[in-house]
């Protein structure tokens, strides 16, 4: 057996990796170890880019669809990478860029058949909070998320690359492949619209 | 009203557990398996982008995770399903024995081997021929031991039935997964009568003939099976049906 096979086979427990690489020593893993280093890559990321596909999206199904393609699709670009341009990645707003596309693209597919409906079931995680609270919390959240969805695509993309992944807005404007000053006006717009729709609600 | 940042913040959700293996099965960096029903009960059932690559009884996960590292060098992850597609075929296999093109994954395995278990994958179910036609019809007449065990050590039991391949006098012979006796359950499952095959076995029959064609072929051959109880010869072996002007 290979010993790079044998290395390979032991970062997996039970399907877990084992043995985190920091996202910021990712880039140089990646750049000399592509199917070594990618396993860490997603562990370090999968959460968010699923957060925000879903609240994009607002259907778990096509998160997890999309979010799966964006990973897949940033493995074979790595493929064809040479490794200066690897070292070089910021890898949250390139995953993103990938991710944000794919969502968008999703997002026109789906605006040509609107008899489409969100998924009512895509309700928010509540870490931390007791069982009475995540009641509260789900009914709130499940509110918000809706009108989160039906933010025009640009702010709501913004919103929530900047909300609810907790993206800088350098970083938004770099995965959105927008000027910083446009997401910001974005972000802001959103945030009125979703206070807004929160108000009339009530 | 609430701080809406944070409230959006509290939207974040963690990706379910199957999102990042399944994203490594896709990408090749792991290949994936799932449980599913068959005869023996329930199996694992491991598969990489080619196909089924390993087969056992299920049992505990992280045993049959690390046989898969110790014989592949990689990865396994568990899966909800197996790809539709593969799903179907695999499923035909196991519930009904229709083993023909399921796609199999045999990478690691001599060049013998795989032409041994890709002859044995076309014996129909219900029928059952001799370690000894597996060597011919690959072309090594004789090595009929080699091929034994090369189907004892068959990684994808069920889906390639190696229980269909059984000792030249007719009896089962011994069967790698779980007990021997599994063999006989599986022919049975499939549609074999096999109190009638033990006894043509045990009179010494081989072959059966046709007295209206000429040919024969072995008893449990869907062709022998048409023959009628008048125009039927028990024949011992291959050199006395061609005495009595019988070909294959």
């Amino acid at each position: 057996m290979q010993p790079q096979a044998l290395r390979r086979g032991s970062w997996y427990q039970g399907g877990a990796v084992r043995g985190a690489i920091a996202l910021g020593a990712l880039p140089a893993a990646l750049a000399a170890d592509r199917d070594g280093a990618f396993p860490h890559l997603v562990r370090a990321l999968i959460d968010g880019i699923y957060s925000g596909a879903l609240r994009m999206t607002g259907s778990r199904a096509d998160a997890e669809d999309l979010t799966q393609e964006a990973f897949v699709r940033a493995y074979r670009a790595l493929g064809t990478y040479p490794p200066d341009r690897i070292r070089e990645l910021r890898l949250r707003e390139w995953v993103w860029t990938i991710a944000a596309n794919l969502c968008r693209n999703h997002e026109r597919r789906r605006a040509r058949r609107p008899e489409e409906a969100l998924d009512p079931d895509a309700a928010p995680a509540d870490p931390g909070a007791g069982p009475e609270e995540d009641a509260l919390a789900s009914a709130e959240g499940t509110r918000l998320a809706a009108h989160l969805a039906r933010l025009p695509w640009a702010q709501r993309a913004a919103v929530v690359l900047r909300h609810v992944t907790g993206l800088s807005y350098a970083e938004v404007a770099a995965s959105l492949g927008r000027p910083v000053g446009t997401v910001k006006a974005d972000v802001h717009r959103g945030l009125q619209q979703l206070r807004r729709l929160l108000e009339e609600g009530r | 009203m609430t701080d809406l940042p944070a409230r959006l913040a509290a939207l974040r959700a963690p990706a379910p557990a199957r999102l990042a293996p399944a994203v490594l099965a896709r990408t090749g960096l792991a290949d994936a398996y799932a449980t599913r029903p068959s005869p023996l009960g329930p199996v694992f059932v491991a598969f990489t982008p080619k196909g089924v690559s390993l087969v056992d009884l299920a049992g505990d996960p992280s045993r049959f995770e690390a046989a898969y590292r110790a014989r592949f060098g990689r990865g396994l992850v568990a899966v909800g399903a197996l790809p539709t597609r593969l799903a179907a075929a695999v499923d035909r296999a196991l519930g009904g024995g229709r083993t023909r093109g399921v796609p199999v994954d045999l990478a690691g395995l001599s060049e013998f081997q795989a032409a041994v278990l890709r002859r044995a994958a076309e014996i129909p179910p219900g029928e059952v021929r001799p370690y000894g036609w597996v060597a011919r019809e690959i072309g090594r007449p004789g090595s009929d031991r080699a091929v034994g065990n090369a189907l004892a050590a068959n990684p994808v039991p069920l889906v390639v039935p190696c229980h269909r391949v059984v000792r030249a006098d007719g009896r089962f012979g011994r069967y790698s997964l779980g007990a021997d006796a599994n063999k006989r359950l599986l022919l049975e499952a499939e549609g074999l009568e096999v109190a009638e095959h033990e006894a043509l076995a045990a009179r010494g029959v081989r072959y059966l003939g046709s007295d209206t064609t000429g040919i024969y072929c072995h008893p449990t051959c869907r062709h022998a099976r048409r023959i009628t109880a008048r125009h039927r010869v028990e024949l011992p072996d291959d050199r006395s049906a061609a005495r009595a002007g019988f070909r294959p």
